[in-house]
């Protein structure tokens, strides 16, 4: 069994008044994909947006309770949200480059917010920028121009330059938000075949609201409904043989 | 049928009219400038300073540097306050204090210019008892502050969230967010903002009346009075003699001439790095 990377305990997040998530708890194991699914406004992204303390960005945005990763509280006084979010990555539902930025810069743009003690030397910047888009099965497609503009990509394209920015850090846990839901199908099935690919060096949580797509790419589904998490199992289990009526009700699809 | 195509042709027609009435006076002003002061427009015109009363000929050499010297200076003192509270407004656009800030913009992008020019007076002439050109840079700074502000609060709201989160989400602290990432993204439109109200401000006499003062030698110094464009074409414009009437004029033709530089600086400043931007 795979060591738990991250967890969280007893999590409620709030929008100002909104109770988003209820009383959440779920662990994420090393070098595993986690999905979770849910109906629209079920609180699965909010719950993502905890992991990495982006939750609190939000104006009304609000966080009670345990997030753990490698066994430390994410939520400690002592902790330094910017620190989480250099080791736990992020990739949003629209892809976001940077417009002023070049391929190449968009990149290394993770590096360059490093504090100056664990940037890499300048030299380096040039592989780390090639095994990242590597990983993010990008490299072919760019390694000519890595210099143009990152606006000029396809949305495809775009979003696998962010997950190839979120990488360019090592960071150790990946979080995706719904990274396919502005893909046509053929972008949608090369970020697929990546989040499959990328378990061998890091740990992924990815939120979709397609089922055939968590029960593609991930080792693990939760389902979640009205800001409760209401079942978290191996995937193959979660579709065929859930526990619980309502994860049976959802995902064969008799409402959401 | 008929009834519908008449009202159609007489309304169009109305709408060429105001076209045609809003660009005839630019015309005008234009044909009219240089009629007159074409023939003023020399070398001397720009390597020579003023002679005395009277006499014909010199130039505003001194004028015109005066005047880049004072947009400099207004540039240096009022864009970095204008641009970083711009900044401040679009990040805290709910705060309390940015909605007083915002108010208090409007109200000095509101006020005569003369009394800015009033009060840079009280302020930086009348405690050291001597005109420079400092306070007159400083006093068309002031001007721009509230233009800068708007447009820049303008062209940062434009930026995408996502755009924001994607940095917070790298690892970004919030100042480097707002500076390196969103800033950054709408510098292109702050530039233009920046450059549009130096335009502005290049024409302004008023806030230059008891702070630059004027020369009528040569005077590159900070703190001594310095010549501009337009209290130079103010004092040959209202003047008896001809010769300087008709400098006053080639004057204008110089300063629309420098705005129209300015603007399409503006315009090239505007066009974003790589094609278009997203949306």
């Amino acid at each position: 069994m795979a060591n738990v990377v991250l967890s969280a305990t007893g999590l409620n997040a709030y929008f100002g008044a909104v109770h988003a998530v209820r009383d959440a708890s779920i662990e994420f194991r090393e070098r595993e994909v986690t999905a979770i699914i849910g109906p629209s406004g079920c609180g699965k992204s909010t719950l993502l947006r905890c992991l990495n303390r982006m939750h609190e960005t939000v104006p009304g945005g609000r966080v009670t309770g345990r997030v753990e990763f490698h066994g430390q509280d994410l939520y400690g006084p002592d902790v330094n949200p910017i620190e989480v979010r250099r080791h736990i990555g992020m990739v949003f539902q629209r892809p976001t480059p940077f417009p002023t930025l070049s391929i190449r810069d968009n990149v290394a743009a993770g590096l360059r917010a490093m504090r100056r003690a664990d940037r890499p030397p300048r030299a380096d910047v040039d592989r780390i920028v090639e095994r990242s888009l590597q990983d993010a099965a990008l490299w072919d497609e760019v390694k000519d121009r890595l210099r143009t503009g990152a606006i000029g990509l396809s949305g495809g394209q775009q979003q696998r330059l962010c997950i190839a920015r979120a990488l360019a850090t090592s960071p150790s846990v990946l979080l995706l938000d719904e990274p396919t839901a502005s893909l046509d199908p053929i972008s949608t099935q090369k970020v697929e075949e990546l989040v499959y690919d990328l378990r061998q060096h890091f740990t992924v949580v990815i939120v979709t609201h397609n089922m055939q797509q968590a029960a593609r790419v991930s080792d693990r589904t939760a389902f979640m409904l009205n800001g409760e998490l209401v079942e978290v199992a191996p995937t193959n289990k979660l579709f065929t043989t859930p526990s619980d009526p309502r994860t049976e009700a959802y995902v064969t699809g008799r409402f959401g | 049928m008929m009834r519908r195509k008449i009202a159609n042709v007489v309304m169009l027609a109305l709408m060429w009219l105001a076209a045609a009435i809003v660009l005839l006076p630019l015309f005008a002003i234009l044909a009219r400038l240089v009629m007159q002061g074409w023939s003023s427009l020399n070398l001397d015109f720009f390597t020579k300073e003023p002679l005395s009363p009277g006499s014909t000929g010199g130039g505003m050499a001194n004028s015109i540097v005066g005047s880049l010297i004072l947009l400099f200076i207004a540039s240096l003192s009022g864009l970095p306050v204008g641009i970083g509270a711009g900044i401040y407004l679009a990040e805290h656009r709910t705060a309390p204090v940015a909605k007083l800030v915002r108010f208090l913009a409007d109200v000095l992008n509101g006020l005569p210019s003369i009394v800015i020019g009033i009060f840079a007076w009280e302020m930086l002439v009348k405690p050291v008892h001597h005109f420079s050109a400092l306070s007159g840079g400083i006093a068309l700074g002031v001007m721009m502050i509230p233009l800068t502000a708007r447009t820049t609060e303008e062209m940062i709201r434009t930026v995408p969230t996502s755009l924001r989160e994607a940095a917070l989400a790298l690892g970004y602290t919030n100042w480097r967010t707002s500076l390196a990432i969103v800033a950054r993204t709408a510098l292109p439109g702050i530039v233009t903002g920046a450059l549009v109200a130096l335009a502005r401000v290049a024409g302004e006499t008023a806030p230059l009346l008891f702070t630059a003062l004027g020369n009528n030698f040569w005077s590159v110094s900070p703190t001594q009075p310095i010549d501009a464009l337009p209290l130079r074409l103010f004092l040959y414009a209202t003047s008896p003699y001809d010769d300087w009437n008709r400098q006053a004029w080639a004057a204008s033709i110089v300063l629309i001439a420098l705005v129209l530089l300015i603007s399409i600086a503006a315009r090239i400043a505007a066009r974003p790095r790589f094609g278009k931007a997203v949306d």
